[in-house]
């Protein structure tokens, strides 16, 4: 066990356990989006859960630390919350802003880190800028949503746990990166209908079985 | 037999290089003509097949017996294709041609070759001091370079082992494996070598590092993922010397305890990809790499792996992710290669250059090495300086050399009598400097601290008549592309970067975009997961720096002050100018936007024109009577006649 400082309070927890983790369960949140639990390499792609170190002279993401004992840790300062509101008013940027037709509406994690960071879901400095495809219908069994997706990689890695090798990957890149489904829909096992791990790990119902 | 003789290692490469010798012995002293054809990638693209079929075909023609002798690049790209003609029998020296074409090839045989004239009008230099010929040595171009790295690039056949081993190449093997791995590691260290690729990490200390992993699963990689903008030193090395890289990547090995070693080149680069693996198979056939290298028990397995077009692949762990066969995208440092690597083993990654730079450093001493460069930064840099200079090309110099001196005496300067503005150094991560910089030494710390970067070593020089907006749009467009898309940061920051970028080159920029860009950067540099996103905003935050006049000439005047941003410039024809009668712009135009006026001199419409450029062009030099403006309100209105006039038909 270590102990250590997260803003004014003090945690003790199994030494090797992740930041990340170890502020969730002792109910101090920290934006984010892309992390799940028990994962060996998080992929650190959302840029939300950044948290400041004592000795380091930068925000670090929080899912990138072990805990070590007598670590200090700062959650709300000026520069982490400078990063966070500007790495969701990106994601925002290129999301569609539609939640009255959305099934995430009320439960959705950009509606609640929205709220968080008080900022607005609509940005006023940065243009909206939105994918020309709206639906990818190509799967038999799911529908994606480019425009909602935040591409957390989320879907990928709980598909790759259930199923030994994924059905889905990322394609393309830069800003026209979507998740793909290798092309060929035939090639996804019938279990595909019966999962459905990807879909629940949507943070945003990018993801949804067809109806 | 001398003492080295019996020292162990020696006498297995002792018998290489006595073969070695005798071959080339044959080829130096054979009294026949010897034509030296530059025939790497850049010189082929400038047509060195052409001229070298030319002088096959030439040489038959006259009945003349001459070896023909492919070598690599020298560096020299404004001398492209290059030759080198060594005549003994002719009394000259050997004679550095400039652009041979086949024409120039088939002179050369039949007037030097055959007759004995060597053309002084078409001669750059001699290679050697002689009476005759002004020997190019005495050219700032070729003396105010360093050679270490390069030095024997464009001499030698870079298919033949043989004439690299009789340059004096794998000499350092026999001694090194009398050496410790930990010997080989404390020399790198004192040389004080820092690593190419462009973030300049002590090579030493990473290898140290592998080197205490346990275990002896350890891998090293060569990177040749070379994907700069107009960088191609590293494509140049490989396929000019590919045996140097593979000699340093042996040492590597050797000092970090790995048995298998990977360099992963570019597919987009076929003739490097063929060079490296040629010259992997001929230093197997050698005994030189595979088991039990020179009866030393050390083993060294080397292959080739194809990357296939990513840019983000050169960052050392979406490299490993590609090996591994997953799409190449980066992952969160530490842990770091060097201790969780390929398929989980430590693994060291070097670029091309730095392991080019180790045969060196282990034949001539550390203390050698660190009297070339600075304290900081010992060593050589090359880069690969194109955009406005006379002599464009690959330039191996010392650290610490002043970029005027690079830029103003080693390559000649700005043509055409135009001013510098701007160097852009390090590519697409790099920073844009204006002259107030031309003094800064070029080292891995004062390059940090201007704002730009080593990077890989492109260096883009800009003359007065570009805008640093464009260029920047330009870097943007390039990042954005190539982002791998899995950080938020990079993926969509980028976006919005490049988005205002081309909304300012459009003149419909505001004031509150050049906020934006400044802060946005910020944030990018500061929240983005790897080092392409990290560095992704320089050009923009340096020339937001250093040429905030032309953001702003853009955003409040409508202006473009490099007058590059089409939707910003207008073309017009001086009347006072224009030749009555002359055609010339009118037939070079795409759109039919050149009219004639009433007095036979002709006008631009510019609800028509698309702003080529090509009238400018076309303009004969005495009447130069195409301008070009910026804002285009500038241009005069001259009135197209309503009916067409009769010689216009």
């Amino acid at each position: 066990m270590v102990t250590l400082s997260v803003d004014a309070s003090k945690i003790e927890i199994a030494a090797g356990t992740n930041l990340l983790a170890a502020c969730l369960q002792n109910d101090i949140y920290v934006p984010n989006l892309c992390y799940i639990e028990g994962m060996d390499h998080p992929p650190a792609s959302c840029r939300l859960c950044f948290v400041e170190i004592e000795g380091k002279d930068a925000p670090v993401p929080a899912c990138t630390v072990e805990v070590r004992h007598d670590m200090a840790v700062r959650t709300d300062t000026p520069g982490v919350r400078r990063l966070q509101k500007t790495a969701l008013q990106l994601l925002l940027s290129v999301h569609d802003v539609d939640c009255k037709n959305c099934p995430a509406n009320r439960n959705c994690a950009l509606q609640d880190m929205a709220k968080f960071l008080k900022i607005a879901l609509k940005s006023k400095h940065l243009d909206l800028f939105l994918k020309k495809s709206k639906i990818d219908l190509g799967h038999p069994f799911l529908e994606y949503y480019p425009n909602r997706c935040v591409l957390c990689g989320r879907c990928i890695y709980v598909c790759r746990a259930q199923q030994a090798h994924t059905q889905l990957t990322f394609a393309k890149r830069g800003f026209d990166t979507v998740i793909g489904f290798f092309g060929n829909p035939q090639s996804s096992p019938p279990s595909c209908d019966t999962c459905r791990a990807c879909a629940e790990a949507c943070p945003v119902a990018a993801l949804l079985p067809k109806p | 037999m001398s003492p080295a003789d019996h020292q162990p290692f020696q006498a297995g490469f002792d018998e290489i290089r006595k073969a070695a010798a005798t071959r080339q012995r044959a080829f130096a002293e054979a009294p026949v003509p010897r034509i030296h054809i530059g025939m790497a990638t850049c010189g082929i693209a400038s047509g060195a097949l052409e001229t070298k079929a030319a002088f096959e075909q030439a040489l038959a023609r006259h009945g003349i017996d001459a070896r023909i002798h492919t070598v690599g690049c020298i560096g020299h790209c404004y001398a492209e294709p290059f030759v080198i003609i060594d005549h003994p029998e002719s009394g000259f020296p050997p004679i550095f041609y400039p652009e041979v074409n086949a024409g120039k090839a088939n002179m050369l045989t039949k007037l030097f070759l055959a007759e004995g004239d060597p053309r002084f009008e078409h001669i750059l230099g001699a290679t050697e001091e002689n009476d005759m010929i002004p020997w190019i040595g005495e050219f700032s171009r070729f003396n105010q370079e360093k050679r270490v790295v390069m030095e024997k690039c464009g001499h030698i056949d870079p298919e033949d082992i043989y004439e690299y081993i009789a340059a004096g190449g794998y000499e350092t093997l026999p001694d090194m494996f009398r050496r410790s791995p930990k010997e080989i590691i404390q020399q790198i260290n004192d040389a004080g070598l820092r690593g190419r690729g462009g973030a300049g990490f002590a090579t030493g200390l990473k290898w140290e590092l592998a080197a205490d992993q346990p275990g002896d699963a350890k891998r090293v990689i060569c990177n040749a993922d070379e994907g700069d903008p107009g960088a191609y030193m590293d494509r140049t090395i490989l396929e000019s010397n590919p045996h140097q890289v593979l000699e340093g990547l042996i040492a590597c090995a050797y000092a970090v305890g790995a048995h298998k070693a990977i360099i992963y080149v570019r597919a987009e680069y076929p003739l490097a990809v063929r060079t490296i693996t040629k010259a992997i198979r001929q230093a197997s056939e050698l005994g030189l790499i595979g088991n039990d290298i020179l009866g030393s028990s050390f083993d060294l397995d080397i292959e080739v792996f194809h990357g296939s077009g990513a840019f983000v692949c050169g960052e050392e762990t979406a490299l490993i992710r590609s090996i591994e066969g997953f799409r190449g995208m980066p992952r969160h440092r530490p842990p770091y290669p060097v201790e969780r690597g390929l398929w989980g083993t430590p693994t060291v990654i070097n670029n091309v250059k730095t392991l080019a730079s180790v045969a060196p450093i282990l034949k001539n001493g550390a203390a050698w090495y660190r009297k070339i460069g600075t304290d900081n930064s010992p060593g050589t840099a090359i880069f690969s300086i194109v955009g406005d200079v006379v002599h464009p090309g690959l330039i191996e110099i010392p650290m610490g050399v002043s970029l005027r001196t690079l830029i103003f005496d080693i390559c000649g300067g700005i043509p055409n009598k135009k001013k510098f503005k701007a160097v852009q150094i390090g590519g697409p991560s790099g920073g844009c400097l204006p002259e107030e910089f031309l003094d800064t030494p070029i080292d891995f710390d004062s390059l940090t601290e201007a704002g730009a970067m080593m990077g890989s070593g492109g260096m883009v020089v800009m003359n007065e008549d570009t805008c640093t907006v464009d260029i920047s749009r330009y870097f943007l467009d390039f990042t954005q592309k190539e982002s791998c898309g899995k950080c938020t940061f990079c993926r969509i920051g980028t976006y919005h970067l490049l988005t205002i970028l081309e909304r300012i080159t459009e003149g419909k920029g505001s004031p509150a975009d050049l906020k934006n860009l400044a802060q946005l950067s910020q944030d990018i540099k500061n929240g983005s997961l790897c080092g392409l996103g990290k560095t992704a905003p320089n050009p923009v935050v340096t020339s937001l720096r250093y040429f905030k006049e032309d953001y702003e000439a853009h955003v409040s005047e409508k202006r473009c002050p490099g007058m590059m941003c089409r939707p910003l410039i207008a073309f017009y024809i001086d009347l006072e100018k224009c030749a009555r009668g002359c055609d010339a712009c009118v037939g070079c135009c795409p759109v039919e936007a050149v009219f004639t006026t009433r007095n036979r001199k002709k006008g631009i419409d510019q609800s028509l024109c698309v702003k080529c450029g090509e009238c400018m062009v076309a303009c004969p030099p005495e009447y130069d009577a195409v301008r070009k403006v910026s804002p285009p309100e500038l241009a005069p209105i001259i009135e197209r006649p309503a009916e067409p006039l009769k010689d216009e038909k």
